[in-house]
């Protein structure tokens, strides 16, 4: 049989291009990719000048105790069992224990994450519910002052460092106007009252009932989140004025001026529309970069979150703290980008 | 005899240019009935310049300026933008090349042909519907239950042209313009989809302005042609007398035509060096 028949090529072709070959190509894909991130991690925590031996039992313990416990950590194991013991060990949610807490790392996590999550998620939709509209205004009106005044916002968003913006907004909104509660995530006296169901404290708040401690906690929130939401929206802002201008080039906004649409359903219903696909990644990118926590701005704001905690743990040299944390950030990129993916398959009809 | 459907009388259109303005169309002036009007010229001629002014489709920096426009006892170049929305597509409306471009790629071709009717009439979506099928109907699309539920990429070339014509026709306009709109196509279909523009023009009694650089494809579908040269319009013939042609661009474009009955090596070529006034 001739190497080059196009028979068998094209069944598998077939076979992978049905609604079950889709999924099952997505869930390969998204566990190859998992699985890389955790040899990686693994690799880091191979390679690292730092001995997990000593770093539990301290460098003044017996050659037996250090023995003892370099066979209960398996090191002496072959490599390829100690990654199967790793990602084991990964998947059963257990990253040993944090030198600098105490804890286990996954409590940590549990804990510090959520704060960031919140902090994130708020910033997001500052970014996109801002940065969307000022980029497609921006391309409306592109070449005119409007776009001018969108194109600073924007640059003041790229190039202003981050703690400088939160310090100057604390003192502003904080200790100047009084608007905004100041650093930390709740006022003391309202502090470990509500009880922990997602770690968002006005989640939390609002389960319990408890409108008070809401308020606070926004107003504690609202402003690392609005300069979160400030970053993330000149970025979102440039990429959705440049897919605007792009789609206000083709044919078929013609198409619809001749039919006598209106110009602002031109511009919302016929070129916004497309793009929502290509701004999905866009803030999807932008979304998982503020998850990997801030850490200028959550140390300006005194904010237990993830970048806080990475960040201490890697001056401490708490390996299993920067891995676990690292995995964690890893696995949260990996999400949102299949999830994006995802929506980007079902959104536009000419990928179905 | 009564004032024509649409006149236009000096239309110029002008551009920015690295040294200067450019003017792209010098002055064209023409009346249209409800006939069929062709302009032929080669590219860069102001053929589409020409047919967006008709609708003020033309943005800054393109500056438009017309003596008069008149459409239906309308001056056009004084309406407002609300005024004008209503003249466009229902009134007078524009088929473009390709439909691979012209279509939205993201809307079904139901939605994009019942916006076209729905931007004019208030109208129970039942109706619209039924309007929808019935349109595509006349456009001889067979099965348009299932069509209208399609995606631009979805259907043929042709297909796409013929949804392009339905969704221009739909608010049932007094004049089309159709500019170029077989040259995106397969040579097969194209014939097909000029006629049914033909019988739908002479079904409705509407006016048509043919755009095309093809000079006996414009004399076979219209009653009369103009012909532009470098933003002017070099001459006006009946259809059936381009013969009769007396300027030497005409007479250059109709030398060029292949011919079944005679034997040329080699096909003359317009003379670029000839400038032609008018
Ligand atoms: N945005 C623009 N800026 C400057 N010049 C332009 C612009 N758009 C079009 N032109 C010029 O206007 C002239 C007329 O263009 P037009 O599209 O009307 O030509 P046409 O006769 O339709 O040609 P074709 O057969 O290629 O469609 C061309 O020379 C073109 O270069
Ligand atoms: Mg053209």
């Amino acid at each position: 049989m001739s190497a080059l028949s196009p028979v068998p090529d094209r069944s598998l072709a077939a076979r992978f291009s049905d609604r079950t070959g889709t999924v099952l190509r997505f869930v390969l894909v998204t566990a190859m990719t998992f699985l890389g991130l955790l040899a990686i991690t693994f690799f880091i925590g191979r390679i690292v000048p730092i001995d997990p031996v000593v770093a539990i039992v301290g460098d003044r313990a017996s050659q037996e105790v250090y023995d003892a416990t370099f066979r209960q950590l398996g090191l002496d194991k072959p490599l390829i069992t100690q990654f199967y013991l790793y990602v084991r060990d990964v998947l059963t949610g257990n990253f040993g224990m944090s030198l600098s807490t105490g804890r286990p790392v996954v409590e940590d996590l549990a804990r510090f994450f959520p704060a960031t999550f919140e902090m994130a998620t708020f910033g997001i939709i500052i970014g996109v519910v801002l940065g969307v509209p000022m980029g497609v205004i921006a391309a409306a009106n592109a070449g005119t002052w409007i776009d001018q005044v969108i194109r600073v916002l924007g640059l003041l968003g790229y190039s202003v460092p981050a703690f400088w913006m939160g310090l100057v907004g604390l003192a502003v909104f904080y200790a100047g106007l009084g608007w905004v509660a100041g650093p930390g995530r709740i006022d003391i006296f309202y502090d470990g009252i509500t009880p922990v169901v997602t770690g968002m404290l006005t989640v939390d708040a609002l389960l319990d009932g408890d409108v008070d401690i809401f308020l606070n906690a926004l107003s504690h929130l609202i402003l690392p989140s609005a300069i979160l939401g400030f970053f993330s929206l000149a970025y979102i802002a440039r990429m959705t004025r440049s897919f605007m201008l792009d789609q206000l080039s083709q044919e078929y906004v013609i198409t619809a001026r001749v039919k006598g649409v209106s110009e602002r359903a031109v511009i919302w219903k016929h070129a916004f529309y497309p793009i929502r696909v290509q701004l999905i990644t866009v803030i999807g990118l932008s979304y998982a970069v503020l998850l990997e926590g801030s850490v200028m701005i959550e140390i300006v704001f005194s904010w237990p979150g993830i970048g806080n905690y990475l960040t201490t743990a890697l001056l401490s040299a708490d390996m299993n703290a920067v891995l676990g944390a690292t995995i964690l950030i890893g696995t949260v990129f990996i999400v949102i980008n299949r999830t994006s993916d995802m929506l980007y398959r079902v959104l536009d009809p000419r990928s179905r | 005899m009564s004032a024509p459907l649409l006149q236009m009388r000096n239309l110029r259109v002008t551009f920015p240019g690295p040294r200067g303005p450019v003017q792209v169309v010098k002055g064209v002036s023409f009346d249209l009935g409800r006939e069929r009007l062709g302009i032929v010229g080669e590219s860069g001629s102001g053929k589409s310049m020409t047919g967006r002014s008709i609708l003020r489709l033309l943005k800054p920096p393109a500056k438009v300026e017309t003596d008069l426009l008149r459409f239906d006892g309308m001056d056009l170049d004084q309406l407002s933008e609300k005024q004008m929305r209503a003249v466009r597509g229902a009134r007078i409306s524009m088929v473009m090349q390709d439909p691979k471009f012209s279509l939205n790629p993201v809307m079904t071709i139901g939605t994009q042909i019942a916006e076209a009717l729905r931007v004019h009439e208030k109208l129970p979506r039942r109706e619209i519907e039924a309007r929808v099928i019935t349109m595509l109907e006349q456009v001889r699309i067979d099965d348009p239950r299932r069509v209208v539920k399609l995606y631009p990429h979805e259907v043929s070339g042709g297909m796409g042209q013929r949804v392009m014509i339905a969704m221009m026709l739909i608010p049932q306009p007094d004049i089309l313009i159709a500019d170029e709109p077989t040259s995106a196509l397969d040579v097969s279909v194209q014939a097909q989809v000029l006629d049914l523009i033909e019988a739908m023009i002479a079904k409705n009694g509407m006016g048509l302005i043919l755009i095309s650089h093809d000079l006996e494809l414009v004399a076979r579908y219209c009653d009369r042609v103009l012909v532009m040269h470098r933003g002017r319009v070099v001459e006006e013939l009946a259809a059936g007398r381009l013969h009769e042609a007396r300027h030497p661009y005409t007479k250059g474009l109709l030398a060029a035509v292949p011919q079944m009955d005679e034997r040329r090596a080699i096909l003359p070529v317009l003379d670029r060096a000839a400038e032609y006034e008018t």
